[in-house]
């Protein structure tokens, strides 16, 4: 069990800069996850606690100790890759004590260990065969089982549920999650899928071009995302962004979208964005939060009229699309609310759920 | 198969020409079983000419008669030859050099293929390069520069290189190493990264990753790098000709040559017998490394 912590941490590839200056603390028995688009640095930054890149600069500590110049083997860590990592030869016991037996642990101990973690895993059956018998979704349980066993101070998962398929995806995900409450340690795991991040994480770290964007509750950084960039990552589908205009308008704010289209801020945002009217803004809102108009309009909330131009149906609810001033829309409806294309709908927008975003340094306001 | 599909494909609507994909397997296997026929007919004709013509006295094989059939067949070229003692020298000195090529090019390879293709160091890709490149020098040059440097050697030290069996030993890894090196970098490299990352967390050391990981994924291509090593130094002729001389010091195939031919006399039955009892070591090693020679042995260590 063990904090980690990253402090200044840069990594340059020849003369490419992969990790700008980074500082994360994770603390004892934490859930991290580390996500973001392809080539942002997540995996990198978990190469570097592994050991298996050096940092280019930066101090990297792992519960006390400053590990930079620490090799992987004395890290105390495990690490379950992307593609599983198994050793072909070596059946699944094997493969699960090869860490142990490398440390000459006593046989009856690694036998033990070894028996714990197939039944945390439910994998007791498997032990005699070698990975190639194995499903995938049975060679993920083995790779994860050759961390438990270590019984190490941190895990470092590296994408570890991409390679499977979406079923067994979700599926794994919940299992990871059970694994963590029942082992609870330390965790760092890498996706670039956003729901694993907030289905997972205690907290989500959201990286991109080398730099952490935001570091939060799955809560907070979907309801309160820092910047541009995190209001779009997460959540599906993604925010709506729109550039829009702040207006006075007597006693009150407005968001002007469009020609036809002007929506009032709360009077509870009105504070904080005043010293913003008359600057071209980015207005940013959820799907979810442009709802279908039927019956009385709650506070803070804005009805208009808009022409759909795609309808998609999910079954549970049902996307509608709509332009504005060319910009595509989406909304998040009662399919049995929804419109045809072609038609004028009765839209109302949750502005308490609003976002307003500085185009010049995509900060949300 | 692809031509066949898309010619059932292509058929008529309703009118689906079942079979004709057994048709265009059945044209596919009657030609690889056609050439595969002439392949063997080619290649093994002169081991079974061989073979007759061991069985035959030299009255028989100098007389007019049907050379592919044996009129009156005799073992006593095979004892004349098993009891020489010449012949039985031929043979240990082969395997013993043999043995030793193997197991020198083996260590040798390994070590250097592990370096060249995990260890990344300055210059790792051009020495791996250029470890191929060397094999690309015929040995008919190489033997040249070599006898020079032996001749040199013994001018400074007195240390006597030529004529002696054994120097073999140090000469042939200068064909076998470079190869084999070569093969075993192709190996290594098609191990996934990911296996030996695993074992540096795991706790393993360069050498326990080697031992513990590398060698046993890449048996099949330790094995054909083996097979080679074994082929170059059992049948190689003409560093044997160019360094040895003395009788007692050949090995078996400059040895067959240069005893059983007296001036211009053939001792053709012996030197049949000879050759194919030569080549009889390698067959059976083949035959028994194949049943190990499992490919696709890193199967399941990752996806796909």
């Amino acid at each position: 069990m063990a904090q980690v912590a990253l402090r200044n941490i840069v990594k340059m590839f020849d003369r490419t800069p992969a990790v700008h200056g980074i500082d994360l603390d994770i603390s004892d028995r934490e859930f991290i996850v580390l996500v973001g688009p392809s080539g942002c640095g997540k995996t990198t930054t978990l190469r570097m606690i592994a050991g298996l890149e050096e940092a280019t600069s930066g101090e990297i500590y792992i519960g006390d100790q400053l590990v930079n110049d620490v090799p992987p083997k004395d890290r105390d860590i495990a690490m379950v890759f992307q593609n599983y990592a198994l050793y072909p030869h070596m059946t699944v016991f094997e493969n699960m004590s090869f860490g142990l037996r490398l440390k000459k642990f006593p046989k009856p101990e690694i036998r033990e260990r070894v028996q714990a973690a197939a039944r945390i895993l439910d994998i007791t059956d498997l032990l005699d065969r070698r990975p190639k018998q194995l499903s995938g979704g049975q060679r993920q349980r083995v790779a994860m089982g050759r961390a438990i066993v270590r019984n190490p101070k941190v895990f470092l998962f590296d994408e570890p549920l991409s390679n499977l398929d979406a079923k067994l995806r979700v599926q794994m995900r919940t299992e990871i999650k059970k694994i963590h409450q029942t082992v609870t340690t330390t965790t760092v795991y890498v996706t670039h899928d956003q729901v694993e991040a907030m289905t997972l994480a205690d907290r989500v770290v959201i990286m991109n071009g080398g730099r952490i964007d935001q570091i939060g509750s799955p809560h907070e950084v979907y309801h309160k995302p820092r910047t541009q960039f995190v209001a779009g990552f997460i959540g599906s589908p993604t925010m709506n962004f729109l550039p829009c205009r702040l207006l006075e308008n007597g006693a009150g704010l407005t968001v002007r979208l469009s020609d036809w289209l002007t929506l009032p801020v709360p009077p509870s945002r009105e504070t904080r964005y005043r010293p913003r009217v008359g600057q071209e803004m980015i207005f940013g809102l959820r799907p979810e939060h442009i709802r279908e108009g039927r019956g009385d309009v709650p506070p803070g909330a804005a009805p208009f009229e808009a022409r759909l131009d795609v309808v998609e149906p999910m079954g549970m609810e049902t996307m509608v699309y709509f332009l504005v001033d060319g910009v595509e829309v989406c909304g998040r409806v009662e399919p049995a609310a929804a419109g045809t294309v072609g038609e004028s709908m009765r839209l109302v927008a949750d502005l308490n759920q609003m976002h307003l975003i500085d185009p010049r340094t995509e900060l949300v306001v | 198969m692809t031509t066949a599909t898309a010619t059932a494909a292509a058929g008529q609507v309703g009118r689906i020409r079942y079979g004709s994909i057994s048709r265009g397997r059945r044209r596919a296997l009657f030609w690889s079983y056609f050439f595969l026929i002439l392949f063997v007919i080619f290649f093994l004709t002169p081991p079974v000419y061989m073979f007759i013509t061991s069985l035959k006295s030299s009255a028989e094989i100098s007389a007019a008669t049907n050379p592919w059939w044996v009129y009156h067949p005799t073992l006593s070229n095979y004892i004349d030859l098993l009891t020489q003692n010449q012949f039985l020298i031929f043979f240990r000195n082969s395997a013993i050099v043999s043995i030793c090529v193997v197991s020198i090019t083996m260590v040798v390879s390994i070590f250097a293929a592990f370096a060249l293709a995990r260890m990344r160091f300055w210059g790792s890709a051009t020495l791996a390069t250029g470890v191929f490149l060397t094999y690309l020098i015929p040995e008919s040059l190489l033997f040249i520069p070599l006898f020079k440097t032996f001749a040199y050697i013994h001018d400074k030290t007195g240390i006597e290189l030529i004529n002696h069996w054994w120097v073999l030993i140090i000469l042939y890894p200068t064909l076998t190493v470079p190869f084999a090196t070569w093969l075993m970098i192709g190996y290594f490299s098609s191990i996934p990264k990911e296996l030996d990352e695993a074992a540096l967390i795991d706790g393993a050391g360069y050498i326990q990753m080697l031992t513990r990981i590398f060698i046993p994924v890449a048996i099949p291509g330790i094995i054909a790098a083996m097979i080679f090593s074994f082929t170059v130094s059992w049948a190689n002729f003409l560093y044997p000709l160019a360094f040895t001389t003395s009788a007692d010091q050949l090995v078996l195939p400059v040895g067959i040559v240069t005893t059983l031919i007296r001036g211009d006399v053939y001792a053709w039955g012996q030197i049949m017998t000879g050759a194919l009892l030569g080549a009889a070591p390698p067959l059976i090693i083949y035959a028994f490394l194949m049943d190990y020679y499992i490919s696709g042995l890193t199967a399941g260590a990752t996806k796909g």
